[in-house]
């Protein structure tokens, strides 16, 4: 199996279903000729023409209103937002439009976009740039949200994606782009929505999480490994539609879970997540769920402050011996 | 504005039978509205309510032209755009009634009348909604190559916001059929064109877009329509956007919470009986009589036909089961991949 970068890997997923499907086109900032402003699109312009990969101004309602009308109009657009922290322009087409109109229309139009682009804290970007804000999506109902944290993932469920009926928010992290893995090449190689992966078994505790901080978890469970503490990592890959029955099912065999991810821990993902953990499991637990998020700060630039707000390895290994004690 | 109350408008090129439909269409539009009123004092209509009245000709003019593959966004002042594209006027009597043979199935209400097999793709509850929107839609026929059009309709207040004005450098940028109607009917709300913005000629605003445009009298029908067929034509074989700017006037509070006791904030009695004394349907009307295509008896024989027909939608939607509760949960998400 090929080994290729998360920014290849997403490369080939959308011109693979380019070849496949005429109806989809991308459409963002520096997209075409400028070859992608982290190199994501590059190379596409050439191959498929202006028509299908369009450089826009910087207006992201424009764009977030140009998928979701194309899509509307039976096309499958690609938008490529410079950043998430951008896409917060967009809000009202994201939020009002493309996640309501099938339900507003009772079924009669869908909205078959993908919304995507690098999401996620660090590289001292600061607080305008460097955020995670996937609540924000999974909070609005219509909405699918979606964070791979390998390369083979990111191939597989941006084709699940661009296939998919609905509106798609396709959260991938900068911070992942230059990371090897192995790839499938066959081109109906795709991930289903749902579905979580088990990316390291463990019968004393389970930590779920997505996205970068997989990377983190990982680091920590070797860590904790060595101690004899044996961690269950979960990947949840998807947080809508969100596989609570993996979660659960590990939870109830090691009876104790933290949750991590790098955004604000306030009214969170992982606030829901131990909230469903306990609505769902409550008696299989024999202590209570930690949380690992980050501080309510915004973004600060320098590097030891920035460190500091950024949760990480440390932080997991913190919450897991908190919990095992 | 210019005035045309009462007086008579040269109908050429114009055959009788078109210019009765659409006398037809904006007196069903009219009647079908003054309904919706009397349900909602009733309590079967709930939510926000806005009405038309006033504001026909900038629908009946244009829209029958439409073909069955063209698009129409509207905001959610959009009764008439659902009459006129050709949906079935029980189905939006039902939905207003929240039912469960409306036409988004009892999930949309007023603001959300759809009706996707004639094009239309829904009214939108956001002022500045649907422009952006109709960015993509017109981008779709480009990439198709078709020869269809999409009027989006939408608001003076609509101008100040952000993404309308990002939309419409787009729409002119790449070049997509997007026919922009701004329905100025002088008030966003309770607030003035004149307090809104200091560039009041609205149509200034499209053409530092680079998007051609004219300003039309929005209370005449016939102007109306004869531009539109002058425009639709034009669009089809260029594929560009064009830009009209509708002078027109709403009788009615913005919304039916905007009673003559908030109205008077903001507008006065004189100045709604001067714009109902330049009524598009009283003016097509007379013209209609001078022009001897149409008396008394005829007039009374429509009139009776509406009646009955608005009836029906009110029947068929108080007849109408109340959707089913499983559908609850039905449509946040469509189903399948393709």
């Amino acid at each position: 199996m090929p080994i290729m970068r998360y920014a290849e890997a997403l490369r080939l997923a959308m011109a693979e279903e380019m070849e496949r499907d005429d109806r989809v086109f991308i459409c963002g900032e520096e997209v075409g000729q400028y070859q992608g402003t982290f190199r994501v699109t590059e190379g596409l312009m050439d191959r498929f023409g202006a028509r299908r990969v369009v450089d826009t101004p910087i207006s992201e309602i424009g764009i977030a209103g140009m998928a979701t009308g194309a899509a509307m109009a039976g096309l499958r657009p690609i938008a490529e937002f410079m950043t998430w922290s951008f896409a917060l322009e967009a809000m009202d087409v994201l939020v009002n439009h493309a996640a309501k109109i099938t339900y507003m229309s009772g079924g009669r139009i869908t909205c078959p976009a993908v919304f995507r682009g690098p999401a996620g804290t660090g590289n001292q970007l600061s607080a305008q740039h460097s955020q995670s804000l996937e609540s924000w999506f999974v909070h609005a109902p219509g909405l699918k949200v979606v964070m791979p944290a390998t390369p083979a993932d990111a191939k597989g469920l941006l084709k699940t994606a661009i296939r998919d009926h609905n509106p798609v928010i396709f959260m991938e992290h900068a911070g992942l782009y230059a990371q090897r893995g192995e790839v499938p090449e066959d081109p109906e190689f795709t991930v289903p929505f749902g579905e979580a992966a088990i990316r390291r078994a463990g019968s004393d505790i389970t930590i779920v999480s997505y996205s970068h901080m997989v990377g983190s978890c990982m680091k920590a469970a070797e860590v904790l490994s060595q101690e004899g503490i044996e961690c269950e990592v979960i990947d949840l890959r998807t947080l809508v539609p969100l596989d609570m029955q993996t979660v659960i099912s590990s939870v109830r065999k090691t009876h104790r879970a933290v949750v991590a991810q790098e955004e604000w821990k306030s009214v969170s993902m992982v606030s829901e997540l131990a909230s469903l953990i306990y609505e769902m499991a409550f008696d299989d637990l024999d202590a209570p769920v930690e949380r690992v998020g980050g501080p309510s700060i915004p973004m600060p630039y320098a590097k030891n402050l920035e460190r500091a707000a950024i949760p990480n390895e440390q932080n997991v290994i913190d919450a897991v011996r908190k919990v095992i004690a | 504005m210019t005035t045309t109350a009462l007086k008579e408008i040269a109908t050429d090129k114009l055959e009788k039978q078109e210019l009765l439909d659409l006398y037809r269409m904006m007196l069903l539009m009219r009647r079908f509205e003054e309904s919706t009123y009397r349900k909602y004092r009733e309590g079967k209509i709930g939510g926000y309510l806005h009405r038309y009245d006033g504001e026909e000709a900038l629908v009946a003019g244009i829209i029958p032209l439409l073909r069955k593959d063209d698009y129409i966004l509207a905001t959610y002042r959009d009764h008439g755009h659902a009459i006129a594209c050709g949906a079935d006027p029980r189905s939006l009597m039902a939905e207003l009634l929240g039912r469960a043979d409306g036409c988004a199935g009892g999930k949309g209400g007023s603001m959300h009348m759809i009706s996707p097999e004639n094009g239309f793709l829904g009214g939108d509850g956001i002022v500045g909604g649907p422009v952006p929107i109709a960015l993509g839609v017109g981008y779709s026929i480009k990439y198709r190559g078709g020869d269809q059009i999409c009027a989006c309709y939408f608001g003076d207040g609509a101008l100040n916001q952000g993404g309308v004005h990002e939309a419409m450098n787009m729409a002119a940028l790449y070049g997509v059929p997007v026919l922009f109607v701004l329905e100025n009917n002088k008030y966003a709300m309770g607030t003035s064109v004149e307090r809104s913005t200091a560039q009041t000629d609205l149509l200034a605003k499209a053409k530092a877009h680079g998007i051609q445009g004219e300003k039309l009298d929005g209370m005449n029908a016939i102007e109306v329509r004869k531009a539109a067929h002058r425009i639709i034509k034009t669009m089809r074989e260029t594929g560009k956007p064009y830009f009209v700017e509708m002078l027109c006037y709403r009788y009615q509070g913005h919304g039916v919470a905007d009673n003559p006791g908030q109205q008077k904030f903001y507008r006065n009695e004189e100045e709604i009986e001067k714009y109902k004394q330049l009524d598009p349907i009283l003016t097509l009307r007379n013209t209609l009589f001078s022009q001897n295509m149409m008396n008394e008896a005829d007039e009374e024989l429509m009139e009776a036909e509406l009646r009955q027909l608005v009836e029906d939608c009110i029947t068929y939607a108080e007849h109408s089961p109340e959707p089913p509760m499983e559908s609850l949960f039905e449509n946040v998400f469509s189903e399948g991949s393709g």
